[in-house]
């Protein structure tokens, strides 16, 4: 011991700085990591985000309420659904409407299948970032058929559909959809069987992910993060049953929770979340009743084509809810209005002064808060292991930088 | 003697011709490979004239790429070094070869000629001793590149050589008890002998454990998943980060060499050589029974053909074993090496030679 101390004290060795990203393969080309290394070990490291920044929340404060659901799609657009309708729930608690029940289905259904996309390819990603690209790319065709479904309902492919309206969704589902659904979670089942096989016992997965970017179920708390990898602690939150919201009291399934909070953990709470996300979904599709899938209310939904064409009342009212000094035009107060994203907690704020836009409107992603926790776990720990922990915040940069 | 010399030549070519053609398909195969594991297609845009032929076309229109891209020096970095070590990294994988025997002594008009290019009575210090000098390529490589990544991942080259070596040779030891030699004419040759009168003693059979140690530390060698440590291309994205056109190319061509060198040197030490079984220099024969005479070229030919598939068949499986697995860290990857692979490769020399002192 005293031998290597003379050692370490005769040759001079310093820490070298190393910049990871933001044109780095794992950094998304979004984030930059300023790393001091000590050989392989991290010394230190400062997470800088804010490359993705688009100021979503001035633009759509500059927008009228219709418009910014295109906005809200590109937040987390690996699971751009339930941003959508986080963010159409809360101009409706706004109006203080109550969707039909088929809508809230629907919206279940949907929001379930963007979390199952969102975290397989979360899931793939991290295997590949350890150079498991075979499990990846699994993953990857099993998204394609949920993409799929997603497109025949919404019309467009997984990052930007805009499914809703405020005050419903823009259609019911396509004819077939239960069929449909149901063939692409068989789809998806075998592939995790696969994957199971691939990675959850193979001993280098184990070896690299086990013990890796532990956070405690405490500081996550303290940084405020929520979603798969505060559960992956062991806090039992969920926004689906903490504060159920659509229909997700009516349905059973479970919350999946880890114990260590580490990299292992949060890689099993998404593989069995995706297994809850199909319970859910083929429950939701059997229990939707029929019915209108948007609220009967002139003031939020817009007339049908048919009618804007043939009746002048819809005339009137088409113009008016497009108009500009017009338009959707909630009651003046403030909400907010959170849903279970794929990454956790995702809120939306919004203070309406009576007028056609948001008077603010603010956005709580998910990932800001893990990544604010990320130097924490990445330091002390080895080179490699950066990018694999990196990979389980499942940080997407339109939903952090906003 | 000048025949000696255009023979020797003409050994060499073919030699070349098979491992660097073997090296250009299997860049080719890899991509088909990991496509039909993955669920793709794979490979199949090149065409000449229309014709795709399963994309085999690709390693030529790679090859034309790579030899038409600028070719980048760093301006911080060594020149000299910097062009060096492609080379250094092409001529160690091929030179492996050299003592590599792929078929019997072949007897043509009077002539006894050896099929092995230079058989060596040091064959396989020969052989560890070039895999070993094989990493000077990417440490050269990458403390040239005067780049951190590249650093970072010569680094764990060098790392991953002291923690792979050990065991690599010391798995060897058992062979070279086993068969008595170290020149691997003469092992190929003893692994045509046979236990209880039926069961081929080839490697594999005699050294069960070292072949399993051999084979791990040997894929270590070629620096391919789950080995990938020096390149990473997921976290430092590897020691040749600043190289490109046919620079990278040498260093993407040497990977692929090494996958047909290592396959090559796994076949002579432990599944045979060329040796076929129930083949031997008269004809097909069962021991005891019978015995069906062939032309002594014919039998030639077809052990250097049992050879090339043996060969062929270790280079697929280390593909298959590369599309699998994820990738080790590289203090998981020392720790392997040293307390796990070591202490097993010493308990197989134990194990052998008291096997070799009872009987």
């Amino acid at each position: 011991m005293e031998k290597t101390a003379t050692l370490a004290r005769e040759l001079h060795t310093r820490e070298m700085t190393l910049h990871m990203g933001p044109s780095h393969p794992a950094m998304h080309g979004t984030i930059r990591i300023f790393l001091e290394l000590d050989g392989e070990t991290v010394v230190s490291a400062d997470v800088e985000i804010g490359y993705l920044h688009r100021a979503f929340e001035k633009t759509c404060e500059n927008r009228t309420y219709h418009q910014a659901i295109i906005y809200t799609d590109r937040l987390n657009y690996v699971s751009p659904l339930i941003n959508n309708f986080g963010y159409a729930m809360a101009v409706e608690k706004l109006f203080g409407v109550d969707v039909p029940e088929r809508c809230k289905y629907i919206r279940v259904i949907m929001s379930e299948i963007c979390r199952i996309t969102d975290h397989l390819t979360n899931v793939g990603a991290t295997a590949m970032e350890l150079g498991a690209i075979t499990a990846f790319l699994y993953m990857i065709k099993a998204r394609e058929t949920l993409w799929k479904l997603i497109e025949e309902a919404a019309g467009g492919r997984g990052v930007t559909p805009s499914y809703v309206r405020i005050g419903g969704v823009k259609d019911d589902l396509p004819v077939g959809f239960t069929d449909m659904a149901l063939n692409a979670f068989k789809v998806v089942r075998e592939v995790l069987q696969e994957v199971h096989g691939l990675l959850t016992k193979n001993r280098i997965f184990v070896d690299r992910t086990k013990g890796v970017g532990v956070i405690t179920s405490e500081e996550a708390l303290s940084y405020g993060i929520t979603g798969p990898f505060l559960r992956s602690t062991g806090v039992d939150y969920d926004v689906r049953k903490a504060k159920p919201y659509m229909v997700y009291d009516k349905i059973n399934f479970d919350i999946p929770v880890g114990t260590n909070g580490d990299n292992y953990d949060r890689y099993l709470v998404r593989m069995e979340e995706i297994q809850q996300s199909m319970r859910i979904c083929e429950q939701a599709l059997s229990n939707m009743p029929p019915g209108p899938v948007k609220v009967d209310d002139p003031r939020i939904t817009f007339p049908c084509k048919k009618d804007v064409y043939t009746k002048m009342e819809s005339l009137i009212n088409h113009f008016k809810l497009f108009m500009d000094g017009h338009g959707i035009m909630p009651p003046k107060g403030e909400v907010y209005q959170a849903v279970e994203g794929a990454n956790g907690e995702l809120g939306f704020y919004v203070v309406s002064d009576g007028s056609g836009r948001p008077y603010r409107l603010r956005c709580r992603g998910p990932c800001f808060m893990i990544m604010s926790g990320l130097s924490r776990m990445i330091k002390g720990g080895m080179v490699a292991d950066i990018v694999p922990t990196f990979g389980s915040v499942n940080m997407i940069g339109g939903e952090c930088d906003r | 003697m000048y025949l000696d010399i255009i023979i020797t030549l003409i050994k060499i070519a073919i030699v070349f011709g098979f491992v660097l053609n073997v090296a250009a398909i299997l860049s080719w195969a890899e991509r088909k490979q990991s496509a039909v594991m993955q669920d793709r297609i794979g490979a199949n845009r090149a065409d000449v004239l229309g014709f795709r032929i399963f994309g085999l076309f690709h390693p030529i229109a790679d090859t034309i790429k790579m030899l038409t891209k600028e070719d980048w020096v760093p301006p911080a970095g060594d020149a000299f070094v910097h062009t060096m070590a492609p080379f250094l990294a092409l001529f160690t994988a091929l030179v492996v070869f050299a003592v590599i025997p792929f078929g019997d002594t072949l007897h043509i008009a009077g002539r006894d000629i050896p099929l092995q290019i230079a058989d060596l009575n040091v064959g396989i210090l020969f052989i560890v001793a070039f895999g070993g000098l094989g990493f000077y390529s990417v440490v050269l490589a990458g403390w040239s590149s005067e780049n951190k990544y590249s650093l970072l991942g010569s680094l764990r080259a060098a790392a991953q050589l002291i923690s792979y070596e050990l065991a690599l040779g010391l798995s060897i030891v058992g062979i070279v008890m086993v068969y008595g030699s170290i020149e691997l004419d003469d092992i190929a040759r003893a692994q045509g002998q046979y236990i209880l009168g039926f069961i081929p003693y080839w490697g594999i059979i005699a050294q069960p454990l070292g072949f399993l140690l051999f084979f791990t530390a040997a894929v270590a060698e070629t620096k391919r998943v789950p080995f990938d440590l020096p390149e990473s291309e997921s976290e430092i994205i590897g020691y040749f980060t600043e190289y490109s056109g046919m620079k990278f190319g040498a260093f993407w061509m040497g990977e692929f060499i090494e996958v047909v060198a290592v396959a090559g040197v796994v076949t002579a030490l432990y599944f045979g050589g060329w040796q076929i079984p129930f083949v031997n220099n008269q004809g097909i024969f069962f021991p005891g029974l019978f015995t069906i005479p062939l032309p002594h070229v014919l039998i030639v030919l077809l052990q250097v053909a049992a050879f090339g598939l043996k060969v062929l068949f270790f280079c697929w499986f280390m593909l298959l074993v590369r599309w699998t697995l994820p990738r080790f860290r590289y203090d998981q990857l020392m720790a392997f090496g040293w307390k796990f692979m070591v202490p097993l490769a010493l308990l197989n020399i134990l194990v052998t030679g008291l096997f070799m002192y009872v009987f």
